[in-house]
């Protein structure tokens, strides 16, 4: 099953795709990544991922499995032979799964709100105020999880490590375009710690992209995003 | 020796999110203490405790640690206690990603429709979900009884425990929304789980939902006069 061919809908400005792509790095597996321009989305993504037509979508040996975190057990499990995603302890992984979880729930909607909110002072500043709790909670799990190593997963990134890491994109392009710096050290200094060592490994560094191609495409996002809905 | 005092479900008979965890320890033959939340009316010290993030049953608590959100907790259930029992998620990693998938659409699927206040729109929601996993029960049973195959699995838990509460919105809205017609495999399937020994004793009855829902609606009617 693992000599199958391996091909990646995704694109180098999506955080859920960068999760696919990481744990490719990790698991030392060659892949196609075929690049999506989700803002024109084609015949190949809507065949694949019917139900939400969003990438990442990973085929393999001609099969697709979609949903960014359901990829990622995917991957662990097929090349089991590689290091390991999510840890090996039920207790862990079920805790792994749970933060996951809580970061595609609330992290990534505050995200999109701060850049929605553009100029709108008070909105961005209720958005940026929601972001930080949410980094408060996950600094919190971050000292319960890394038990006092570099990252959320030890000594090495892991499930949990790449579905927050991969948002590391936004939170730079957030940074850049509002002016807003999310993970700072004072509030959040585990944290702040933990990006830089991410951004450093091997694994990601080839993933998240140089910051002003990302800033290219995000300002056309934002754009489509703060258009009122016809 | 305590009676099962290293597993308890912080759940409730009547959550069907607690349900899925109830059919995953009952399908792992694992005693358990159900510790009764009336989630109803308010949140327990115990439960904020447990589950300081969302503050919502079920929660596991398993020698003393506790594991939150239904789906993560029937994963663990099933990793834990490997080996006893039948398997709760396939084998096969691409099947288990299936079952994944179609697990995360349901409950993203009925967030969406229970922010819907329109009636209309909420029946829609609930009829296109049930089109899709009709096409989804074709492929993952392949013919055979459950999601699951031969055996009750993931993807069963994830669906069936909502089974008595379609029942109670075709009391309610006097509509048949698990049309046999339009959804034979799902009906056939549905009929099959209600009456597997796993549901049997777990799953409550459509009457005994209504008779909690309009409890519900009293307590809240109660607790809103006494705050005014």
């Amino acid at each position: 099953m693992g000599s199958e061919e391996v091909k990646v809908i995704g694109s180098c400005v999506s955080p859920f795709a960068a999760r696919t792509m990481i744990a490719f790095n990790i698991k030392c597996i060659e892949y196609e990544l075929i690049e999506e321009n989700i803002l024109n989305k084609s015949d190949l993504l809507l065949k694949s991922n019917p139900i939400y037509k969003k990438i990442p979508v990973l085929i393999h040996g001609q099969r697709p499995i979609c949903e960014s975190l359901v990829i990622l057990q995917y991957i662990d499990e097929v090349w089991a032979s590689g290091p390991p995603i999510l840890p090996s302890d039920p207790y862990d992984r079920a805790i792994a799964r749970f933060w996951a979880a809580y970061i595609d729930d609330k992290f990534f909607a505050v995200q999109v709100a701060i850049l929605k909110a553009g100029g709108e002072e008070g909105q961005k500043a209720a958005a940026v105020e929601k972001a930080t709790q949410v980094l408060v909670v996950l600094e919190d799990a971050f000292t319960k999880c890394s038990k006092g190593r570099k990252f959320f997963g030890g000594d090495r990134i892991g499930y949990l490590d790449i579905a927050l890491g991969s948002f590391l994109l936004w939170v730079r392009v957030i940074h850049k375009m509002c002016g807003v710096s999310l993970i700072y050290e004072c509030k959040t200094p585990k944290l702040f710690q933990w990006a830089q060592h991410f951004s450093a490994d091997a694994a990601v560094q080839d993933v998240l992209p140089e910051t002003d191609k990302l800033l290219e495409f995000a300002q056309v996002f934002v754009a489509k995003l703060r258009k009122p809905s016809g | 020796m305590a009676k099962s005092a290293s597993v308890q479900l912080l759940g409730s008979w009547a959550s069907p999110f607690s349900n899925r965890v109830q059919l995953a320890l009952k399908l792992k033959s694992v005693e358990y203490e159900l510790v009764e939340e009336a989630f109803y009316v308010s949140k327990s010290d115990r439960l904020v405790k447990a589950n300081p993030v969302y503050q919502k049953i079920p929660v596991l608590i398993h020698d003393e640690k506790p594991v939150c959100e239904s789906l993560v907790i029937v994963e663990y259930i099933d990793e834990a206690w490997t080996g006893k029992g039948p398997s709760i998620l396939p084998s096969d990693p691409y099947e288990r990603a299936i079952a994944r998938f179609w697990a995360g659409y349901i409950d993203e699927k009925l967030e969406t429709a229970s922010g819907d206040e329109e009636k209309f729109a909420v029946v829609g929601k609930v009829l296109e979900g049930f089109a899709l996993l009709e096409e989804a029960f074709a492929k993952c049973s392949k013919g055979k009884a459950f999601f699951g195959g031969d055996e009750v699995g993931y993807l069963d838990i994830a669906l069936g425990c909502f089974l008595g509460w379609v029942k109670v919105a075709e009391i309610i809205g006097g509509g048949k929304l698990l049309d046999e017609s339009k959804f034979p495999g799902l009906a056939g399937w549905a009929e099959r789980f209600l009456s597997h020994d796993v549901a049997k004793d777990i799953l409550p009855d459509a009457l005994k939902i209504l008779e909690f829902f309009g409890k519900v609606q009293a307590a809240r009617a109660a607790a809103t006069t006494a705050a005014e």
